[in-house]
């Protein structure tokens, strides 16, 4: 492997979101809290979001690990913010395909930044770091469903 | 010994990883396997495959032969009275859960102490949680100091005359630090305890005499000393194994089996119910073969160089922490660093793509980072096949990794 590799894997746009993180914090006023950890590495996320009728009305993330979890979680509450919880869900499945390097163009809908994450598929040992927030957000979209009825 | 000549035995460090000659540097989490351990594993089930302890046929005596040969050379290897204590696992963690679950809960009480360490890997502190919460007694720790040592006047003051177990690592898988486990045992015998060493990080790396040692129970890993994976030991003075119940029952572990009731086989055969790790014992009896050939002793000597070239190159890297004890002569093979503003994975990264294999994460030992105040750290552990060359490479990645954060933050 080579530099180009590395570079293919810590984009520019990465490092911005590791470096100057969207929506970090965490809602005074959310009816969603999920923590979650990676435990095989320490990485460790807070996810909170404020949903009101089917929608994501704001969502903040805190948490410490390393460039990838980090930025991706940056990523992610930008992509969903203002979403509402099925596009955010379908977001997940989409980026799920993608870091397993699948086929992920099975909507148009707009990805963001997100597809600056491609290159960690290339890196198996690093796609847990990538998830983390994703799945995150999965759980705590479809648990608080259940639980207020939906 | 001749490190380079030592890796010529280990076919895996041959190849090459990510277009550069692989620098294993990660043995404290698994070492490699020489060729005599690989062909000895080969034969074994080419050869003479069998149950053990029943066959009248010739394959099973062989195989007996071969398992109850490995044993004893365990038990030579770390120089026990009798073959009664060695008692074969799946490794250091199924050990020390034994240890927990059948000494541990018929002899600690409401009200009792069990005294362990920061340092423990998550399998020497969990069970010792578990005894605590079961039984009512207390858990408590060793002051930890700033170096990541332990002071003897710390062990005497916290170890009471209420404390019933003390356990404690050998050799941390973080730090590095060589805990004074004999004069551990003395402080702790005298106050009454039984001492559990946890020593998956000792007996590859450095002579364990446990008579010397004198602790009362030992638990090992075969695969971090040249041996296969699911082997492990435990180690128990006979007169407490005697007295302990089985943890699991079924077959190869009774003598005597009725309707209501049933008797065990003695030492140290009720405690490895079920067919035995035949193949893993055998395995683990060739890598004591070849770890005793080049000698236990010179084994220490070329790590402890390794330790001190390894500080004192790294030391030399602006920006980079480095845990545990500063002097190399108190610490084994393992350093645990970490770059300012690059996260470990990050830096194992870029290490991967140069051939370099190191470990990043919490190390099984969450307490611990919590007392270094860090989530995760790298760590580059050495072992007989690694030499400077792979030290002077993992400079060159740490310092390239370094500059390639540099550009892209």
């Amino acid at each position: 492997m080579s530099y180009e590799q590395l570079d293919a894997l810590y984009r520019a746009v990465i490092m911005d979101h590791y470096k100057s993180p969207r929506n970090k914090g965490v809602l005074d006023d959310s009816n969603v809290t999920i923590d979650m950890n990676n435990p095989t590495c320490g990485d460790r996320i807070r996810l909170t979001m404020k949903e009101k009728d089917g929608k994501i009305e704001d969502v903040k993330f805190e948490g410490e690990g390393c460039s990838i979890s980090m930025a991706s979680a940056s990523m992610m509450t930008q992509l969903i913010k203002g979403k509402d919880v099925d596009t955010a869900l379908k977001l997940a499945e989409i980026f799920s395909l993608m870091i397993q390097g699948k086929d992920y163009h099975i909507t148009d809908l707009d990805l963001g930044d997100i597809e600056a994450l491609q290159g960690v598929s290339k890196f198996p040992a690093r796609i847990k770091c990538a998830t983390l927030a994703w799945k995150a957000m999965e759980r705590g979209l479809t648990e608080g469903r259940k639980e207020s009825g939906h | 010994m001749d490190a380079v000549k030592v890796r010529e035995d280990f076919p895996i460090l041959q190849q090459k990883v990510n277009g550069h000659p692989l620098v294993y540097l990660d043995s404290a989490a698994t070492s490699q396997k020489p060729q005599s351990v690989i062909e000895t594993l080969e034969r074994y089930y080419k050869e003479y495959n069998s149950n053990v302890h029943r066959g009248v046929h010739t394959l099973g005596t062989k195989a007996t032969d071969a398992y109850e040969g490995a044993r004893e050379k365990v038990k030579n290897f770390i120089n026990a009275k009798s073959t009664k204590e060695i008692i074969f696992t799946r490794g250091t963690t199924t050990s020390l859960n034994m240890v927990a679950a059948s000494y541990g809960l018929d002899n600690v009480k409401e009200g009792d102490e069990i005294v362990i360490s920061y340092m423990e890997h998550h399998s020497n502190l969990i069970p010792w949680q578990q005894v605590a919460k079961r039984t009512g007694a207390t858990l408590k720790y060793f002051p930890l100091q700033k170096d990541g040592t332990l002071l003897l006047e710390d062990v005497h003051n916290t170890i009471t005359e209420k404390t019933k177990i003390v356990a404690i690592t050998h050799v941390s898988n973080v730090l590095g630090t060589i805990n004074p486990i004999k004069e551990i045992t003395k402080i702790a015998h005298e106050k009454g305890a039984v001492v559990v060493v946890d020593g998956a990080q000792s007996a590859p790396h450095l002579k364990v005499n446990i008579q010397e040692l004198d602790c009362d129970f030992f638990a090992f890993s075969g695969h971090k000393m040249c041996g296969p994976t699911g082997i492990g030991v435990l180690y128990g003075k006979e007169h407490l194994l005697e007295k302990m119940e089985p943890v699991e029952f079924g077959g190869e572990m009774i003598d005597f089996v009725d309707l209501y009731d049933s008797t065990w086989k003695e030492l140290p055969w009720k405690f490895e119910g079920g067919t035995p790790i035949i193949a893993g014992a055998v395995g683990l009896g060739a890598a004591i073969d070849y770890l005793e050939e080049i000698g236990l002793d010179e084994i220490k000597e070329h790590e402890h160089r390794l330790a001190e070239y390894a500080l004192q190159r790294m030391s030399e890297i602006d920006g980079i922490t480095i845990y545990g004890p500063k002097d190399a002569s108190m610490r084994a093979g393992v350093i645990t660093f970490n770059i300012d503003g690059v996260h470990p994975h990050d830096v194992a990264t870029v290490l991967d793509t140069e051939g370099i294999a190191v470990r990043a994460g919490h190390h099984c030992a969450q307490p611990l980072m919590k007392w270094l105040n860090v989530t995760a750290t790298a760590r580059a552990s050495f072992y007989l096949y690694n030499t400077e060359e792979d030290i002077d490479r993992l400079v060159e990645g740490i310092v390239k990794a370094k500059e390639f954060f540099k550009d892209v933050l």
